[in-house]
């Protein structure tokens, strides 16, 4: 009687809110069809995946197809390239941003500020399709400008693009290239949340300008870099596909294939459907796990959090 | 007086610093767009000789004329031009839809709707089962709606959305609500109004997103006349030459039709851009997603 009459004033509820709920359902049902069902359809990665047998008709294998992830030859040298770039760009990349920020604030001619920003923006707005053509061309052996300005100074022409000591700088470099500028933007908007007071009181005590950003800019971000920080760690399962796939090749396959190109060549390429979403799950899983770590750490040691 | 001095040098010195470095981070970001613009207009004898071609020393079209003469550039122009229309009105029209009844707190169920929605940042069924909703499932691959329906709402620009909604004051809401009016008439007649600045900057997220995609057009699309520009780019880059093109007439030097293809095809991302900074710096600004 008591829990009819809750359900009862739970409906009411709903039919009270009912032009809402007209607005929110064509949404709900997106992300029912468009995120929901593939979330469903991970569970090919415990079949033997036939299209023509439907999720359902096909067969249970377990974890056949993690076990092939484990002890094939191909899946732990990928998640190894995938590891080394993703960690090369948060050690060099990850800092970059700031460091700009840190340096663009300094400037007090707002025009020359606004004109270093609006080109370093730029390379945000193209997609990598562009830009790993305009890479290849900057860096060919023998046309680009990087080349010739080797040797002017002397040096031999490297072939960039198919040299595999070469493939992952070039990569962290030109992802550098295209978001650093862009990145800048939220620490500069963390720089303008800084109490002028304090630049005012610092002022008063004689303090430089690199003590300034030593004491009262820098730590003044600090909250921001954490939350950027944990989505970054978060994010080094996520190779940056369009990138990788757009300037890899057969020359450097070995060096710079990724789980996002691996995923796409073996399952849709060879239709290794069953073993490429085994492949998507164990990296988003860890991918999961990695956001849920950092957020509980960050959340412990300085309180800032993404939820 | 000596201490002020030496004051003042000290700024000179750090200020010169600070204007050099960031010169060169400048220059080092642009000179790759330079170069591609000059060798896109120049003949091929200066393209294929080595130099810093920042600036061009003599000028020819013949790259632009053969990357036009080509039918498929238009096409996919076209069809990119189409997907950006139709897919950004309708995410637009989706993210006002959903983030309304979201950012109401009489919403029934308010945490667990969102939670819904933020989880599938968090977490996604990976590219195979995508790939098999699209072609198996609702069997729409080959057509513009595997295009624009599977990235239609973005959860993060959603939430965004909803933010913004949240900090418009709810007197409006009530005093036109004691009017007689109902939520949908609210939602476009008011809170869309007061909406524009934010609106405008998820719209050009949404717009810059569908100019710059190509791998669901490479999973998805079958037929040549309905690939997207990026792809048809990718294909031009990547795979080399194009086939049926005329060049018996015109020795063209591949490096710069493939330059004059790259310039085409950013050329509208250029022309918006001054908008696309204003209110990008604005939406990162509010976009401190949180659920």
């Amino acid at each position: 009687m008591g829990s009819s009459s809750k359900r009862r004033s739970v409906w009411q509820e709903y039919v009270k809110c009912k032009y809402l709920f007209l607005l929110l359902a064509p949404i709900i049902l997106y992300f029912i069809i468009f995120h929901y069902v593939p979330m469903y359809g991970v569970i090919i990665a415990f079949k033997d995946f036939y299209p023509a047998r439907g999720i359902l008709g096909s067969e249970w294998v377990g974890f056949e197809n993690f076990k092939k992830l484990f002890s094939g030859l191909y899946f732990l040298p990928v998640l190894r390239n995938t590891l080394i770039i993703s960690f090369a760009k948060l050690i060099v990349g990850f800092p970059m941003p700031i460091i700009l920020c840190l340096i663009l604030n300094e400037v007090r001619c707002r025009w020359f500020q606004k004109g270093v920003q609006t080109i370093t923006y730029l390379p945000h707005f193209i997609g990598w399709v562009v830009l790993a053509g305009i890479v290849q061309q900057v860096l060919s052996p023998s046309t680009g400008f990087v080349n010739y300005l080797i040797q002017l100074f002397g040096g031999e022409p490297v072939f960039f693009m198919g040299s595999k000591a070469w493939f992952r700088p070039v990569v962290v470099l030109s992802s550098i290239w295209r978001n650093c500028g862009w990145q800048s933007i939220i620490y500069m908007a963390a720089i303008m949340g800084i109490d002028s007071q304090l630049y005012e009181a610092a002022e008063l005590d004689g303090a430089s300008r690199l003590q300034k950003i030593r004491y009262i800019t820098f730590p003044g971000i600090i909250p921001t870099i954490v939350i950027m920080l944990i989505f970054a760690v978060g994010g080094v399962m996520n190779d940056d596909f369009d990138q990788i796939y757009n300037l890899l090749n057969a020359q450097v396959m070995s060096v710079g294939d990724v789980i996002g190109t691996y995923t796409y060549r073996v399952g849709l390429q060879q239709m290794n459907y069953g073993y490429a979403t085994a492949v998507g799950l164990f990296k988003n899983v860890v991918a999961l796990v990695l956001v849920s770590a950092t957020n509980a750490f960050s959340k412990k040691v300085s309180g800032s959090s993404l939820w | 007086m000596n201490r002020r001095r030496k004051k003042s040098l000290y700024n000179w010195i750090y200020d010169s610093v600070v204007y050099i470095i960031l010169i060169g981070v400048a220059i080092v970001t642009i000179v790759p767009f330079l170069q591609v613009v000059t060798i896109s207009l120049s003949p091929p004898e200066v393209a294929s000789s080595y130099g810093l071609h920042l600036f061009p020393t003599k000028l020819d079209f013949n790259g632009y004329k053969s990357i036009l003469g080509y039918d498929t550039i238009w096409t996919s122009y076209w069809n990119t031009i189409v997907r950006t229309a139709v897919g950004t009105g309708l995410s637009m029209l989706l993210y006002v839809m959903g983030a309304y009844p979201l950012s109401r707190r009489y919403l029934p169920h308010r945490k667990f709707w969102t939670l819904f929605i933020i989880f599938t940042m968090y977490f996604s069924g990976g590219l195979i089962p995508n790939y098999l909703l699209i072609n198996n499932w609702l069997g729409i691959s080959n057509t513009i709606w595997s295009l624009i329906l599977p990235g239609a709402v973005s959860a993060y620009n959603l939430i965004i959305v909803r933010n913004f909604f949240e900090s418009i004051p709810d007197s409006l809401e009530e005093s036109a609500k004691i009017d007689g009016a109902n939520d949908i008439t609210i939602l476009f007649r008011i809170v869309v109004p007061l909406s524009k600045p934010c609106l405008a900057t998820v719209s050009l997220w949404s717009i810059v997103g569908h100019w710059n995609a190509w791998f669901d057009c490479m999973l998805y699309i079958r037929e040549e006349a309905k690939y997207v520009l990026q792809y048809t780019l990718q294909r031009i880059l990547i795979d080399g030459q194009i086939q049926d093109i005329d060049v018996t007439d015109v020795v063209v030097n591949t490096d710069t039709m493939k330059m004059a293809a790259l310039v085409v095809s950013i050329l509208p991302i250029i022309m918006l851009y001054p908008f696309l900074q204003k209110y990008f710096t604005k939406g990162v600004m509010v976009g401190a997603v949180k659920g």
